[in-house]
């Protein structure tokens, strides 16, 4: 009998099961340490002067008077440190600026001394002086062939894919696929708008922290808020000139991410600082200065225009998307492609094209954030099926479902779809949401407001990079799983612990998380692209297999029997199947093998995610991507309806119940993939309706908590209704797939058709602030 | 920093003797100078509630008290709430039903509901998304956090 047959057949019920977090007593008592709550003997504090113009050149900073600052034990500026580039895809940023500064809040010096109100005060005692440059602050001006040119070495950073010509563009992506230039005469319908995203702002609860502290080699240890120790290890390695070997990054508990704690945030120059003053330093954000210093969500324009016959089949699409990179290019290489590749939807479209870009501007720099572009290109694409289903006189759903991927169906580029769940979502969203009765009307709407219902499909991925665990089986045959792997949040380390725990019969508390440390984990990508469960988690499952395959060596051995007729018993215990005398606990197993008989017992899994087919160059136009997203993840589908009610008077729309669709291939954990949905949605209610960071001229004015509103209890719907869609993926741990981005991608759009179903009014620019609900209520009025 | 002056504080029930400047918050003094660092610092103008404490059994803002201004009050911070040994039930609530994922709000939210249920026992859904909604998350969409405290409503009474 195979392996995979008895897993079939028997998985073991903390498989699915909702336990609560391994480290819930830890966060609930106020235990659990994150990166700023760590003091190390003799630390120092350090703080960092933030550029005053989003564009200008550095005349000169004089920073006497700050080193001459009682208790400041070291100011560093851009010429102090080693000239080396850091950058994802194309090295383009100094942990300091040097000679020009590219946006408002860009760091240009630091300081370390020996608390913070004196580090503070030594930032304001250096001078600096700037010559203004005029600042880029529009996407469109920036591919302008006059605009100021914020890179002027740009073709001197390394890369690792084609720039293009434009100087201030970061890159340039083209799909094509079908005949879309004669596609248009097929149409019977056409609809073309143009949509308006915001910069959102990640908002993590924990601001951007590191303690740093060199040893007597010289070897750099960091503590630090950080989605991936390994990325921080490496960045932080390339900054100081040091090898990898000579950096050791520890995550700690980290206070959320969502994309905005991938790459480096703070750590090379806290290392520098460590270095400079041969002392451990801390460096912690206060709020203002994450919000102007660190990253953001892509704003960005685009253009898109969709045409069907008149019984709803979609024929055609185009699409030209145009993301706000800020200052420097981050992950912006990638994070336009995967805009382009979404923009098609999760639905048959024979005939497509669309170009991406990623421009450079004098705002801070754009990342990772939740869904990676896709919720960028999905609310332009799921607002216009709905304006496309209203000029064809068709349900919106229907629609979506008429051309829903099926199993036979390639994905966009010609990729393979591994499950087609697509329609299934719909039908399960269409059926829990009453949908048909909502949509003729159903509810009657408070005074002075209007009821409405909306939806949104979604496609994206779960995947992506290296992964590696190791489970060591103990003396006194418990397990320590160490993947590497960090735990942002969203829950992964129980998710890991019931994997180990389920591959070999043991209870959770049997089961040994060990924290995310260079020095001892194995090599771990980071936390994103929906990649923990799935990537990670593939690579938990076989290294305990590897630990459950040892252990049946063993016992065999004792037993004198065929492996395959062993089984795992509950707790810890290896048997003869049927035979229940027959039975040996962990305990023996790992004291014969330590002291008698084979040695350690550690079992071990690494492997890189790897697609099963590439982008198809022969059926389309391919230009202008890096590695993703041909080798992202498998893919995942989802369908979201959102019931609003709009306040005809004042535009103010709130969101009263929401009902999310999603395919998980299997949930470990119940409840903690309901919570992954539920604060996806709440998260992306803010992107629709109230966040946006502002510039003026450059300079952010909304940089507090007060002035940029994220939900509060009262402004999230209490009743969100995951349903969840569970068609085991063969590739996957327990057939399980992640979903912490693509809860996110569809409650823009699904919100913005609410609003238009209410009151008959299209917003196509987000957030959906009064203001703009009222003016588009107005517009429709007057075309009326 | 000049013009420190001694300052006495009940936390938890213990009596503490620190130095703090006048300008020096209650949420510095808790976390730099008295490592209670289960109270947290997430923006530091009073507007998401994660250093809530309570004063004389009231939430406030640790980041908006003066550590000066703290003297006369009994102040109860995250790590004051377990009794026994025993985690409060507001804390095994929280845990029990996952309203918590990166934690770094739910200190604050805990003692957030703790006040709530202390001055009105038996709260009703509304009641609870109105009183927390001053206590931001950003991961959980709220809803785990409200059955949590739901959970708990009427629990006195046995009403639950």
């Amino acid at each position: 009998m195979s392996t995979n047959m008895a897993e079939n057949q028997q998985i073991n019920p903390i498989i699915g099961a909702s336990v609560p977090r391994i480290e819930g007593p830890e966060k609930a008592t106020g235990r659990a340490v994150y990166t700023d709550d760590i003091t190390r003997p003799g630390m120092l504090h350090a703080a960092l002067l933030g550029s005053h113009y989003p564009h200008a050149r550095i005349l000169s900073i004089d920073t006497s008077r700050a080193k001459a600052l009682p208790g400041v034990k070291a100011v560093l500026t851009g010429a102090d440190l080693p000239l080396n580039y850091i950058g994802m895809f194309i090295k383009d940023q100094l942990p300091l600026a040097r000679d020009k500064v590219c946006y408002s809040g860009e760091p240009v010096a630091a300081v370390a001394a020996v608390d913070l109100a004196t580090a503070r005060q030594a930032l304001r005692l250096i001078e600096m002086e700037y010559e203004e440059l005029e600042p880029v602050t529009d996407v469109e001006e920036a591919l302008e062939p006059d605009a100021p040119v914020i890179h002027e070495k740009r073709d001197e950073y390394p890369t690792m894919y084609e720039l293009p010509e434009e100087p201030n563009a970061i890159c340039f992506t083209e799909f094509m696929e079908g005949d879309p230039n004669t596609a248009w005469d097929k149409c019977d319908a056409i609809v073309e708008d143009e949509y308006l995203v915001p910069a959102q702002y990640h908002m993590y609860m924990e601001p951007s922290s590191t303690v740093a502290e060199v040893d007597g080699s010289g070897k750099v240890t960091l503590w630090s808020s950080t989605q991936g120790v390994a990325r921080s290890q490496m960045y932080t390695a390339l900054a100081l000139g040091l090898p990898m070997s000579k950096v050791r990054v520890i995550a700690p508990r980290i206070g959320g991410g969502f994309g905005g704690k991938c790459e480096f945030t703070n750590q090379p120059i806290t290392a520098l600082l460590a270095q400079a003053t041969g002392r451990p330093v801390k460096l912690t954000f206060s709020r203002e200065d994450d919000m102007t210093m660190m990253k953001r969500r892509h704003g960005g324009k685009i253009y898109m225009k969709t045409g069907a016959k008149k019984d709803g089949t979609l024929v055609a699409r185009d699409c030209r998307i145009i993301l706000d990179g800020g200052a420097y290019a981050d992950e912006s290489p990638e994070v336009s492609p995967v805009a382009a590749f979404f923009s098609q939807g999760p639905y048959r479209i024979p005939n497509m094209r669309v170009e991406a870009w990623s421009v450079y501007t004098n705002l801070s720099r754009a990342s990772a954030f939740r869904g990676f572009g896709n919720p960028q290109a999905t609310f332009a694409s799921e607002s216009q099926l709905d304006d496309l289903a209203d000029q064809l006189g068709m349900d919106p759903l229907e629609l979506r479902l008429n051309n829903a991927l099926e199993q036979d169906d390639k994905f966009f580029c010609g990729k393979t779809i591994e499950k087609a769940t697509m329609r299934a979502c719909l039908e399960k969203v269409r059926d829990a949401s009453g949908w048909a009765a909502k949509r003729s009307g159903g509810r009657p709407a408070a005074p002075g407001k209007k009821r409405g219902i909306g939806m949104a499909g979604m496609s994206h991925i779960s995947g992506l990079a290296g992964a590696g665990a190791n489970v060591l089986l103990n003396e006194d045959g418990s397990v320590t799983l160490n993947c590497g792997a960090v735990d942002i949040g969203q829950g992964s380390d129980t998710i890991f612990t019931q994997i180990v725990a389920g591959a070999l019969a043991l209870d959770m508390d049997q089961v040994n998380f060990a924290a995310p440390d260079t020095d001892s984990s194995p090599y771990q990508f980071q936390t994103s692209a929906s990649r923990n469960t799935y990537t990670i988690g593939r690579a938990v499952k076989k290294a305990s297999d590897d630990v459950r395959d040892q252990i049946y060596r063993h016992a065999g051995e004792i037993l004198e029997c065929d492996t395959n007729d062993l089984e795992l018993r509950q707790g810890g215990v290896v048997g003869v199947k049927g035979v229940p005398d027959a039975a040996l606990p962990f305990i023996a197993i790992a004291g014969r093998a330590l002291w008698q008989e084979g040695g350690p017992i550690m079992g071990t899994h690494n492997w890189l995610y790897t697609p099963q087919d590439r982008m198809d160059p022969k059926r389309m136009l391919l230009r202008g991507f890096a590695l993703m997203p041909d080798g992202i993840g498998i893919f995942t589908f989802g369908a979201q309806v959102a019931e609003v009610e709009v306040d005809e008077v004042t535009g103010q729309v709130e969101v009263l119940e929401y009902w999310a669709a999603h395919d998980v291939g299997k949930a470990i954990n119940k409840t903690s993939v309901e919570g992954q949905i539920e604060g996806g949605i709440v998260q992306m209610l803010g992107y629709a309706l109230t966040e946006e960071m502002l510039w003026d001229n450059g300079r952010m004015i909304n940089p507090t908590m007060m002035d940029y509103k994220i939900p509060g209890m009262a402004d999230a719907p209490y009743k969100i209704h995951s349903l969840l869609i569970e068609e085991a993926e063969e590739s996957a741990p327990f057939g399980a797939k992640g979903v912490g981005e693509i809860c996110a991608v569809g409650p823009a759009p699904a919100i913005a058709n609410a609003i238009k179903n209410a009151v008959g009014a299209r917003v196509a620019q987000i957030p959906a602030t009064p203001e703009r609900v009222l003016t588009a209520m107005q517009s429709a009025d007057d075309a009326d | 920093m000049t013009d420190k002056q001694a300052v006495t504080l009940s936390i938890n029930g213990d009596p503490y003797e620190v130095l703090a400047a006048p300008r020096q918050t209650l949420l510095q003094v808790l976390r730099e100078q008295l490592s209670l660092t289960g109270t947290k610092c997430a923006c530091n103008n009073g507007v998401c509630g994660s250093c809530t404490v309570l004063a004389d059994g009231l939430p406030m803002r640790a980041c908006l008290m003066l550590a000066v201004a703290a003297t006369d009050r009994e102040i109860t911070t995250i790590e004051g709430l377990e009794a026994d040994g025993e985690l409060h039930p507001v804390q095994q609530a929280i845990i029990d039903h996952q309203g918590l994922q990166c934690g770094f709000c739910t200190p604050g939210m805990v003692i957030a509901a703790k006040a709530l249920l202390d001055s009105n026992p038996n709260p009703t859904l509304n009641e609870i998304r109105e009183e927390l909604s001053g206590n931001l998350c950003r991961c959980t969409g709220y809803v785990k956090i409200a059955d949590a405290v739901l959970s708990l409503a009427g629990a006195e009474r046995g009403q639950n």
